[in-house]
């Protein structure tokens, strides 16, 4: 077994509204990373996937706040400390976080050399400025981006290429965890098939040693993670390889999102997507039992009573059911 | 393709073309299209930001002028010239964009934006009864209930209620034309199969001709009867579904096809050029 770079145990994050409610975004999710793995996270606008993202880099500012669990980045736990301390210390060269809006990071009056500079700079003082520029300049290269970029100004570059851009800069100091939240659903398809090579280049070189994807959109995760996470209301609802959970998905919820994938493929438009009706629960007061259990077409009445434990099964798979795996493939044959 | 021959030419284009700016800064944003949108049919028009897509839904429904070209509505010429003749054409041409934040009148109730249809389909007159039930009636279409939207402001609904009621106002207005602006492009993917549902349904209940706009192929192919491929401002190509996503014939389409993740098919990264 490899070398665990991310791992979390039971982590819990809240969000305290204006009026003293708790919002329990994240509850008691567990994960664990291996070097060279990558891991995806899916599900709907809501359910926090993008709250655990922020959650596992320490980024605990009012509303959010950390509850409990622990966060362990290559053998060093990081739960708990100071977002000063984090900032100075973990991100960067431990983890690196690319938002969705990346491109948008850039200062129009820096150069992008004087962008990387302060990155490496915020770790390492005494890095001259001909070895930054050495490095960046060899790490652009080697992913695809015109060196000449390094002396332009945000302004001057595409969309995709700024995108490119901050990846290629967030990654310099070569992290152990890179979290890419939604890193390409702002771009066309054409971009957005050069960002995806570019961190799958990245996985391969080892620059990174292990990803955590979070995306909406299923056949993009399929195609770039190893395992898939499926979220719902703050709860992982099931976990195991992309080819499991795409085609063998064994929580309602995740066969609902399933069924609803478009893309461009022979036999498409003979399937009919399914559509899950109703709306997530609200984070504030959440069910009691399973948290899907209004919208789930095979609810039965224990399911609502208590709070429902997550299952491991063979072949390294989890989901949070009260149903057996020969019960949910036997309802999903009945239809 | 067949069926559509028979059936009425709906909207038709005859080198429709936009320039914007002059001199030095001129650019040919659409660039003497032709098409002709039979009634009834699901058409799609696809291409990547900057293509022209979203230009040429703005002069299909009548929000700006081409430099030159015409439109014709039905067999015949359109004609906008004044207010009174755009509100009669609105009547007939709807549309949903993509951003629904910003589709409604901030400071209007939903009642308000409902019963402004239903006034302009005619039926100004009508009881209040019935206008409350006309009201009921499109909300339940799409599974909203008209008690809880009472009184209510636009932006106190979720992004995809709201993209709802915009197609509750198009099943009260009944219009023979609905244009889809990128309809679930801020949507994820599992409320997307409602909205394009409802979209479908709607259409075989009322036959009205559908016209997507959109930059997802796959939405295209699951949707459409016929598909257009803009680029740089011209159909580089234009089919049926089949025929486009299974056999492309231009680069520009096989490039679009092959860039979308697939799930079934194996998704090739290799010939990734950057640029």
């Amino acid at each position: 077994m490899s070398k665990v770079m991310l791992e979390v145990n039971e982590l819990t994050t809240k969000y305290i509204t204006r009026f003293k409610e708790d919002v329990y975004a994240v509850d008691h999710v567990s994960l664990k990373v291996e070097e060279g793995k990558s891991l995806g996270i899916a599900g709907e606008s809501g359910c926090g996937k993008s709250t655990l993202a922020l959650s596992l880099m320490g980024y605990y500012f009012a509303p959010l706040h950390y509850t409990s669990g622990e966060i362990i980045v290559d053998g060093k736990n990081i739960s708990g400390l100071q977002p000063d301390e984090i900032r100075k210390n973990i991100l960067g060269t431990e983890i690196a976080y690319i938002p969705q809006a990346a491109m948008n990071a850039l200062n129009p009056t820096q150069k992008i050399i004087n962008f990387i500079e302060d990155v490496v700079h915020a770790h390492d003082p005494k890095a001259t400025k001909k070895d930054i520029y050495d490095l960046a300049r060899e790490r652009f290269e080697l992913l695809g981006l015109p060196a000449d970029v390094l002396q332009k100004y945000s302004v001057e570059l595409s969309g995709g290429m700024k995108q490119r851009t901050v990846i290629a800069v967030s990654v310099i100091l070569s992290p152990k965890v890179l979290i890419a939240d939604e890193p390409s659903s702002a771009l066309d398809v054409t971009s957005q098939k050069m960002v995806i090579k570019m961190l799958l280049d990245l996985m391969e070189t080892g620059l990174i040693k292990s990803m955590l994807f979070i995306t909406h959109e299923l056949p993009l995760l399929y195609n770039v993670t190893d395992d898939i996470m499926v979220m719902y209301a703050g709860q992982i609802v099931e976990r195991g390889s992309a080819q499991q959970t795409v085609f063998d998905p064994l929580h309602p919820y995740s066969k609902g999102l399933m069924g609803s994938i478009i893309v461009p493929e022979k036999g498409l438009r003979n399937v009919k997507l399914t559509a899950i009706p109703g709306t997530p629960p609200n984070l504030k007061k959440p069910p009691e039992g399973c948290r899907f259990a209004a919208r789930c077409k095979y609810v039965q009445p224990e399911c609502r009573v208590h709070r429902i434990d997550v299952q491991h099964i063979e072949g390294n798979r989890e989901y949070r059911c009260i149903f057996s795996e020969e019960q949910l493939r036997k309802a999903y044959e009945n239809g | 393709m067949k069926m559509a021959e028979e059936k009425i030419s709906c909207l038709k284009g005859v080198g429709l073309t936009k320039v914007f700016g002059i001199g030095r800064t001129k650019t040919l944003a659409v660039d003497h299209i032709d098409f002709d949108f039979r009634q009834g049919e699901i058409i799609s028009i696809v291409g990547e930001s900057g293509s022209g897509k979203t230009t040429l839904a703005k002069m299909l429904l009548g929000l700006i002028n081409p430099t030159e070209g015409e439109v014709y509505f039905l067999g015949e010429k359109r004609d906008i010239s004044s207010h009174k003749k755009k509100m009669e054409y609105w009547k007939n041409i709807q549309a949903i964009f993509q951003d629904p934040y910003s589709s409604y009148n901030i400071f209007q109730k939903i009642d308000g934006v409902l019963l402004d249809c239903i006034n302009m389909r005619g039926g100004k007159n009508l009881p209040k009864e019935e206008k409350v039930k006309l009201m009921t009636e499109a909300c339940s279409f799409v599974n909203l209930k008209f008690e809880e939207l009472t009184n209510k402001y636009p932006f106190e609904l979720s992004g995809g209620q709201m993209q709802r009621l915009m197609i509750a106002r198009i099943f009260l207005l009944k219009p023979k034309i609905l244009l889809a602006d990128e309809p679930t492009s801020m949507i994820d993917a599992c409320s997307r199969a409602t909205i394009l549902d409802m979209l479908l349904k709607l259409r075989d209940e009322t036959g009205m001709t559908l016209i997507f706009i959109t930059h997802d192929i796959g939405l295209a192919y699951y949707v459409s009867n016929g598909v257009y491929i803009m680029e740089h401002g011209k159909i580089v190509e234009y089919g049926t579904a089949d025929d486009i996503i299974l056999r492309p014939k231009q680069a520009y389409t096989k490039r679009l096809i092959s860039d979308v993740p697939k799930i079934h098919e194996e998704w090739d990264l290799s010939t990734v050029e950057y640029h």
